[in-house]
């Protein structure tokens, strides 16, 4: 089928804007595994390694005047221990650590799922649902936990009329189940649509060496279009990874002040 | 057959799908995933949240430290500046009293010697008085003796003869009126 098509036209202009997106086996060829190491590892290991440089090795001067790292370094704590603290409260600063890592694992992927031949851990549903259900069962269990059976009044909205609030109470339990599935998809779906949106562009590139005459023109624009593409998807980048944390705070205090 | 050969070789390059649906993968990403999360869980944890947080608190006590000291210091300039001025007062004062006594004992002294040379012009006035009145009894007496041997002298040359009383009663009573 479309396969076919692409080994018949050979010469042609070749659209694989998905293909960057293949879970493959780093070494040969053959069925991926569970424990297989892939593309998924060899990417997720760099945001690792890219987060042990900015944090770890970033900070090893623990100077009093920060050098640049240190300062981006500092940035980045502040920046996510202050939304914890504002959105989901004090008490909310036990889950600092592990919303921290959610931070930051979903920006470094992001960001550097946008290098060149990169593959983007963050564009997989696998990935994202992963992170979105940890997410949701950490807010479930501690709203539990913490409150028993009163976590149950945030979906009793108590300000309403009486009669409106079954209704409201139907609503908001379909909400919170269906919050998981929004929270996984944007993400993915963001991260998916840019990088495909790109490498669409990217095909268009090469037109100047088939046709001359359209070439000319579609050649620059597509090139102009990957650009700007490019710096759309670094905002993206960042704000897929900061509405994700602070959706996340805000489920978070949800669990810890349940009623409203 | 042999476009589908081919196609079939493709399969491994090219994506039939979308790659996200490909449930095959999933145990993989999953799997790895998780390793990943638990790693930079523990470092964050462990070591990059911790030491950051510290730098940022001895930081912050660094400024406070230092904000402190310079309100000491600051403190430290008014309290010499007004040590300054009290001594400034002090040394004003004490000059000020210094004058006063010095005017007061030289008062003392002028009035002391003022006293002093009073009494002395008293007690040499008196004196004088007391010589003068001296010398004008002396010149009374000598008055009246010369008076008496002068009224005795005309008497004994008028022929009459003098006896001492009468002619010392007849001075006297002259003498008085």
């Amino acid at each position: 089928m479309a396969t076919e098509a692409h080994g018949a036209a050979e010469p042609g202009l070749v659209f694989h804007p998905m293909d960057q997106f293949m879970v493959k086996p780093l070494f040969g060829e053959g069925a991926v595994g569970i424990f297989t190491l892939t593309n998924v590892t060899l990417w997720m290991a760099l945001t690792v390694a890219a987060i042990f440089a900015l944090l770890v090795l970033g900070t090893a001067g623990r100077a009093t005047i920060p050098s640049r790292t240190q300062s981006i370094a500092e940035l980045a704590y502040d920046f996510v221990r202050k939304m914890v603290e504002d959105v989901a409260g004090k008490d909310g600063l036990v889950f600092f650590p592990y919303i921290m890592t959610l931070f930051l694992f979903i920006l470094f992927a992001n960001v550097l799922g946008l290098l060149p031949m990169a593959f983007t851990t963050t564009s997989h549903i696998a990935v994202t649902a992963v992170l979105a259900m940890m997410v949701f069962l950490t807010v479930t269990i501690v709203g539990f936990v913490r409150h028993g059976a009163g976590f149950l009044s945030l979906f009793w909205v108590s300000s309403a009329p009486l009669p409106l609030r079954p209704v409201l109470a139907l609503i908001e339990v379909i909400s919170y189940f269906v919050r998981p599935v929004s929270h996984s998809i944007r993400l993915a779906g963001n991260m998916m649509a840019g990088h495909a949106v790109v490498k669409v562009f990217a095909a268009f590139a090469p037109m100047i060496i088939i046709s001359t005459g359209i070439g000319l023109l579609v050649t620059p624009l597509s090139i102009l279009a990957i650009a700007t593409i490019y710096a759309l998807e670094l905002l993206v980048a960042f704000i897929q990874a900061y509405v994700f944390t602070i959706l996340t705070c805000v489920y978070l205090k949800d669990a810890l002040h349940p009623h409203h | 057959m042999a476009s589908e050969a081919q196609a079939a070789d493709h399969v491994t390059e090219s994506a039939t799908g979308l790659p996200q649906l490909d449930f095959s993968t999933f145990g993989n990403q999953i799997f790895w995933l998780l390793v990943t999360l638990v790693v930079i869980y523990f470092i964050l944890s462990r070591v990059a949240l911790p030491r950051i947080a510290a730098v940022l608190a001895e930081r912050q006590g660094t400024i406070t430290n230092d904000l402190a000291a310079a309100e000491d210091l600051k403190a430290k300039a008014v309290e010499a500046e007004e040590a300054y001025k009290k001594a400034l007062a002090d040394a004003r004062a004490e000059a000020q009293k210094i004058v006063a006594e010095t005017k007061a004992a030289i008062k003392a002294d002028l009035d002391r010697a003022n006293v002093k040379a009073d009494q002395e012009i008293a007690a040499r006035t008196a004196e004088g008085e007391k010589a003068l009145a001296e010398i004008r009894d002396g010149a009374l007496d000598a008055v009246r003796d010369v008076a008496k041997d002068v009224a005795a002298e005309l008497v004994s040359v008028m022929g009459g003869k003098a006896d001492g009383r009468s002619v010392t009663a007849a001075v006297n009573a002259r003498m008085k009126g």
